[in-house]
């Protein structure tokens, strides 16, 4: 915990949370897209729609789920649906409004590498791949990518195109067919990134408090330009504060339970 | 359908370089039938899995495998798959051939499997890396009805296909319940199905439209309660998180994770020994 009484996580998931307004179908991916989303539903937006990859629609868990597909989000879900059914009828349907990513790379049109660090055919590092992301990336109406901002991670040019954002700018994406927007905004423990309007590339549109416009260039792998006003984003709310914290001390009493196993014969 | 001990039932099965499916999405992931493979030494295997998940990076670090076909190869929620990572990195203990798609692509690719098609398809817009790669097996077609671009994803076929699910019948049949992931279109894709499940009822406690392969798509079944452990089976058991997060240390390292396959797969008789040894059962 820093001076600030918050932590760079509790800041971008708290920020995240603040982007899904109620009732949106959202797809969400693990880790701190998951705590988002599910702060989100447990303060501003109780009717959000979570739809998590293993097919459970409409989970409300009451701890995080660790995997993507825990017992907790089948047995909240109002249905589950195998997966061919997921992708197909649900994303590439257009039915999801709000998709999340992460990534260990992305480049200044919001393009994301998850797959490797290196050359495909001999990586340096292998990654675990794309999983939903690249059809995420494609057919979420809208698309927030939520990742620490480092020159490595923030790179000029990306490794690997997993998931494409605005591909190379200035109506690319668009001119490709895809059917959702893209990144409209990258929310980052520095504060959040916009694409500009006709470029397309991302720029600096808001920054949390007491982080300067020069401390997030640096940690930026490319030029990173600055939008023509910054916001200045709140603190977190200290009542998201409570629930986000209190959710996480739930989860890990939650994952540290042991197992019994009863070998009926 | 033989209902047959798990170590007849995978000798049956399973044969070196075969094309094998271990399905299950993060839910009923057949783990006690990937330590019979690797107990009985198969060899030369081409594994197939949408998210490899740990049973994979056994079967990969103890020299199974040569080719593997998948969507996303992580731990769920904690970070690496370190034996693939070593297999692909560093060629340890031999190289492995990588096939890989998104995870639709991959559903795709069984749901055309189960339905006898040479290939799915899909919409087509921006190509990303993974088109461009050595050997990609994505092609693109258009639509003969409206000119639109499409991407077309090869059918998998599977040899075998195994799953582990909640229960069996009198007479064979198999119920999932829960998360079913692609299990449905693997197991129908497949040539033969090996089921492993966690207990024999004389009926199944099938609601309506529940998901029931009937005993004549199953060559071969096996009764092994905690089949599925450290992934779950709902009604049964809960996924170990715990096992998840410590196999990131155990498997960081050749040595620390074959000194832990030689004594808890290798070094004992069935699963439910090793579900002794951990602690998960009296």
């Amino acid at each position: 915990m820093s001076a600030t009484g918050y932590t760079p996580d509790e800041i971008m998931t708290v920020t995240a949370a603040r982007h899904l307004r109620d009732r949106a179908v959202c797809f969400v991916g693990i880790g701190l897209p998951s705590a988002a989303c599910n702060l989100a539903r447990m303060t501003h937006a109780p009717r959000l729609v979570l739809i998590y990859e293993s097919g459970t629609v409409g989970a409300r868990p009451a701890v995080l789920p660790l995997s993507i597909g825990d017992g907790e989000l089948a047995e909240t879900a109002t249905s589950i649906v195998p997966l061919p059914e997921i992708f197909a009828h649900y994303l590439q349907r257009g039915r999801v409004d709000v998709g999340f990513l992460g990534a260990a790379q992305i480049d200044r049109y919001g393009n994301l590498n998850s797959t490797v660090i290196g050359d495909y055919a001999h990586p340096k590092v292998r990654l675990p791949g794309a999983g939903g992301a690249s059809e995420i990336a494609t057919y979420a109406r809208e698309v927030l990518v939520i990742m620490k901002q480092t020159p490595r991670s923030f790179v000029a040019q990306l490794d690997f195109l997993t998931s494409a954002g605005y591909l190379t700018g200035c109506g690319a994406r668009a001119a490709s067919g895809s059917p959702g927007a893209g990144p409209r905004a990258v929310i980052t423990d520095f504060g959040v990134l916009r694409p500009h309007s006709e470029t397309e590339e991302l720029e600096l549109a808001a920054l949390y408090p007491g982080i300067g416009v020069d401390a997030a260039r640096a940690a930026t792998g490319w030029p990173l330009k600055v939008a023509a006003h910054i916001e200045t984003l709140p603190a977190p709310e200290p009542d998201a504060l409570a629930v986000l914290r209190d959710l996480e001390a739930r989860t890990r009493e939650a994952h540290a339970r042991p197992i019994r196993i009863n070998l009926r014969n | 359908m033989a209902l047959l001990p798990l170590n007849e039932a995978i000798a049956t099965c399973v044969n070196d370089g075969d094309a094998v499916a271990l399905e299950g999405f993060t839910h009923l992931i057949p783990f006690a039938a990937g330590h019979e493979i690797i107990r009985l030494g198969r060899r030369n295997l081409h594994l197939i899995r949408m998210t490899p998940d740990l049973i994979y990076d056994q079967l990969i670090g103890m020299g199974c495998a040569t080719r593997l076909t998948f969507s996303w190869g992580g731990n769920p929620g904690v970070g690496s798959l370190h034996r693939l990572r070593d297999a692909v990195e560093r060629q340890w203990p031999q190289p492995l051939a990588l096939t890989e798609f998104s995870h639709a692509e991959l559903a795709l690719a069984y749901q055309a499997g189960a339905s006898g098609m040479s290939c799915g398809l899909m919409p087509h817009y921006a190509d990303t890396d993974l088109a461009r790669v050595p050997g990609a097996s994505l092609r693109t077609v258009r639509c003969p009805f409206t000119g639109r671009l499409l991407t077309a994803v090869p059918a998998v076929n599977p040899d075998v296909t195994i799953l582990h699910a909640q229960q069996i019948d009198a007479e064979g049949n198999v119920l999932i319940r829960g998360i079913v992931g692609a299990a449905r279109e693997a197991a129908l894709a497949a040539r033969r199905v090996l089921v492993t499940v966690e207990e024999r009822v004389e009926r199944l406690a099938a609601d309506l439209n529940a998901v029931v392969l009937p005993s004549w798509l199953i060559s071969a079944a096996s009764i092994v309660p905690g089949g599925a452990y450290p992934s779950y089976a709902q009604g049964y058991y809960p996924r170990d998180n715990r096992f998840y997060l410590a196999w990131d240390e155990i498997a960081r390292d050749r040595r620390t994770f074959t000194a832990w396959m030689e004594r808890h797969v290798l070094g004992m008789p069935d699963h439910a020994a090793l579900l002794r040894a951990l602690g998960v059962a009296a």
